[in-house]
């Protein structure tokens, strides 16, 4: 590729405005009305889904959660650009994706939750598992992806992480590995504009996160992250090509963080009312809803069903959180190697009789 | 692209018996593994058509081809990184740091990663991979490339620490470390790179268990890695002055063989555990304090340790000062209240 192909628009794809108004691009095509109608359901679905947990957080339920309400698109697209045996390497943020994906919404917030670090087989639904260090999965993603290249696979791994991370030696690491080798991955940044509290600013003085990629080789696009429609072009396209044997692309999405880092977070000591304000006109729902609507893809009866449907996943996600798991403390040992060593297995000793003066009859009983 | 090389039969088939320097036993160890199993990668910096800084790689890009042993960008967290993602797709990677200090980019890979992704995910995913790492001193090596690690791989949960002393257990471990399902932190003792010793490519060696490198029944030296050919130096020359020095090879820093290591010291009652690496908060302050709770009764004087001073590894002039040396171990050995012995027989 010539090295002006390396570089991203200076303005974001988008092909539906904040106003519901399709934007004509000469390169990116709008999907078609099957596409965009499962998006608008999983925006509705990812809405009520990032609505309950955070609800669940402040009723106690959950430990923690990292809201992506306002981004998504962004979960949406990432998921429905990847084929079944595609892999998703997900953030801490992603959870939407992780769902989306067809992780049932309980196994998702299995971490969150604080039963165990996580609650599903990546290979179940090829989504690995969500962790907090930053940056260090989209290694995970490249080296993935090297090992389905090697074996003649046509295994396309999509990796996904913010902002912040960008600034992560592991982000430079990945994104030149997967160069070097060639390999097929697309690496998509969600830039929601802030690192828990830190501006973008303060981040990168480079003229937009997706130039960081002709750095590397690669080539890099800018999309409006808040434009299902784009994210879901701009994706495929770079799935595509990578699947083709093209090698990785880097995507940078223009999103915004409507909602603190997490409920332990305080946004209004760092950010004006306002510019949060700004955004709710840019949201990632109306905008669909208004171009469907007027498309004659979308009625109120259609509303209403995706309304129940995302209601139904919201009942059971609160079900799951509501009931406590039968936790098993001699998980503690269980899978920390493949055979446990006699050290492991003293200690676990140790424990069992701990906990079997203390009264309980089974090893899954609390202090 | 498919496999290459997967066909390969080489002379390897049969079982090998010869003298060979370690370095060449972890270079047999690596092509007999790779040409038994073809999901067995070897790569990491220069270890492609150099065969590795140390050459213990030496010839298998070119006997393999690139697709099974091949050069990285220079980056150590991207090597173990990417080897977490094919190891989590059906790889069995063995990647190597090229010395101690530079594997510690790759440190939060391996604590946060490599070591708990089993344990994250109940153990659907393993990660059976391999780190190689070249470490420790007494080559006369600058600054950063001779550090002894050791302590901080064995402090974390998850991850099999394992060091050879001999050929032959370089040999036998690094294919059972292969073979296992799950991460080994390999680690290679510079100084014995080029020393000698019988192998037979057919001894298998259970990763978790120490090793009676000499018998003996006066006392026991706990040693590991570089510190085993001192620890035997010292037990020739006391054997010459009438004390029975018996030395125990540890070899696996995590598991630790406990059954080995409190049988030998309460068969001899008196125990020095030796070791490269500062003393403070190490691998030989966990055996002395292992020793200690489990043969307590047995001993007949307190558990000592020799370890390396606590600051950073000497200057390659002045290592010698740093580095134990078997007049210390004997020294030690001295200290172990014999006197009492002398009264109790008189």
């Amino acid at each position: 590729m010539r090295h002006d192909e390396l570089l991203p628009r200076d303005t974001p794809v988008s092909l539906i405005d904040e106003t519901g108004t399709a934007v004509a691009d000469e390169r990116y095509a709008m999907p078609d009305a099957d596409t965009l109608l499962r998006a608008y359901q999983g925006l509705v679905e990812g809405r009520r889904i990032n609505d309950q947990a955070y609800a669940l957080v402040r009723q106690g339920r959950m430990a923690v959660y990292p809201s992506s309400h306002g981004q998504e698109a962004c979960q949406v697209g990432a998921s429905l650009v990847l084929g079944d045996h595609d892999w998703l390497f997900p953030t801490y943020r992603d959870s939407v994706a992780v769902i989306a994906r067809g992780v049932a919404p309980a196994d998702a917030m299995v971490l969150l939750k604080g039963d165990w670090h996580s609650g599903y087989d990546p290979a179940a639904h090829r989504v690995a598992p969500q962790a907090t260090p930053l940056a260090t999965q989209l290694l995970h993603a490249v080296g993935f992806a090297h090992a389905a290249k090697r074996r003649g696979e046509d295994t396309v791994v999509l990796a996904l992480c913010g902002d912040g991370a960008t600034s992560e030696g592991d982000f430079h690491e990945a994104m030149n590995f997967a160069a070097v080798f060639h390999v097929p991955v697309v690496f998509f940044i969600q830039n929601n504009e802030f690192a828990i509290s830190v501006p973008l600013s303060k981040q990168t003085a480079a003229p937009s996160l997706a130039h960081k990629a002709i750095g590397y080789g690669m080539p890099g696009q800018r999309v409006d992250g808040n434009d299902v429609a784009a994210v879901l072009s701009v994706l495929g396209e770079a799935v595509e090509r990578a699947r083709a044997g093209g090698g990785p692309s880097l995507i940078e999405a223009h999103t915004y963080r409507m909602q603190a880092h997490t409920n332990a977070d305080d946004d209004t000591r760092y950010r004006e009312r306002d510019e949060v304000k700004a955004w709710v006109a840019r949201d990632p729902l109306s905008r669909m809803q208004t171009y469907l609507t007027g498309q004659g893809l979308l009625d109120d009866a259609a509303e209403e069903r995706l309304a129940a449907g995302a209601e139904d996943i919201a009942a059971a996600l609160r079900d799951a959180l509501n009931t406590d798991a039968e936790l098993d403390a001699e998980d503690l040992f269980r899978f920390v190697t493949a055979e446990r060593s006699p050290q492991l297995d003293e200690q676990w000793q140790l424990l069992r009789a701990e906990i079997e003066r203390a009264g309980l009859t089974d090893a899954g009983g609390h202090r | 692209m498919t496999i290459a090389h997967d066909d390969i039969r080489l002379d390897t088939e049969r079982p090998v018996v010869g003298t060979m320097t370690m370095a060449a036993a972890l270079n047999r160890a690596l092509a007999d593994a790779i040409a038994e199993d073809p999901s067995v990668l070897v790569f990491g910096e220069d270890v492609g058509a150099l065969g590795g800084v140390f050459r213990i790689t030496d010839g298998l890009a070119e006997r393999f081809g690139e697709d099974r042993c091949f050069d990285t960008p220079l980056a150590e967290s991207g090597i173990v990184g990417t080897a977490v993602g094919m190891a989590m797709n059906g790889m069995r990677p063995v990647v190597e740091m090229q010395f101690d200090a530079f594997a510690l980019p790759a440190f939060e890979q391996v604590v946060s990663h490599v070591a708990k992704l089993g344990n994250r995910t109940r153990g659907a995913v393993r990660m059976p991979m391999v780190i190689r790492i070249p470490f420790g001193g007494g080559i006369g090596g600058v600054e950063h490339h001779c550090d002894s690690s050791e302590s901080y791989y064995a402090h974390t949960p998850g991850l099999t620490v394992v060091s050879p002393s001999t050929p032959q257990d370089a040999y036998s471990m690094l294919r059972a470390a292969i073979a296992s399902p799950d991460p080994v932190v390999f680690l290679e003792p510079k100084k014995l790179y080029w020393s000698k010793g019988e192998v037979d490519t057919s001894v298998t060696v259970d990763l978790g268990t120490a090793r009676v490198a000499r018998e003996g029944t006066d006392v026991t030296l706990l040693a590991y890695a570089a510190m085993v050919p001192v620890a035997l130096e010292a037990a020739e020359i006391a054997a010459s002055e009438g004390r029975s020095v018996q030395v125990i090879d540890i070899r696996s820093l995590s598991p630790f063989d406990d059954a080995t290591v409190t049988a030998a010291v309460k068969s001899t009652g008196r125990a020095v555990v030796v070791a490269e690496a500062p003393g403070y908060v190490s691998v030989a302050s966990e055996i002395q304090a292992r020793v200690f709770e489990r043969c307590f009764e047995y001993l007949e004087a307190p558990v000592r340790r020799v370890t390396g001073f606590d600051t950073p590894f000497a200057p390659p002039k002045l290592e010698h000062w740093y580095l134990p040396d078997a007049d210390r171990l004997l020294d030690a050995i001295d200290s172990l209240h014999w006197d009492d012995d002398e009264r109790a027989s008189r």
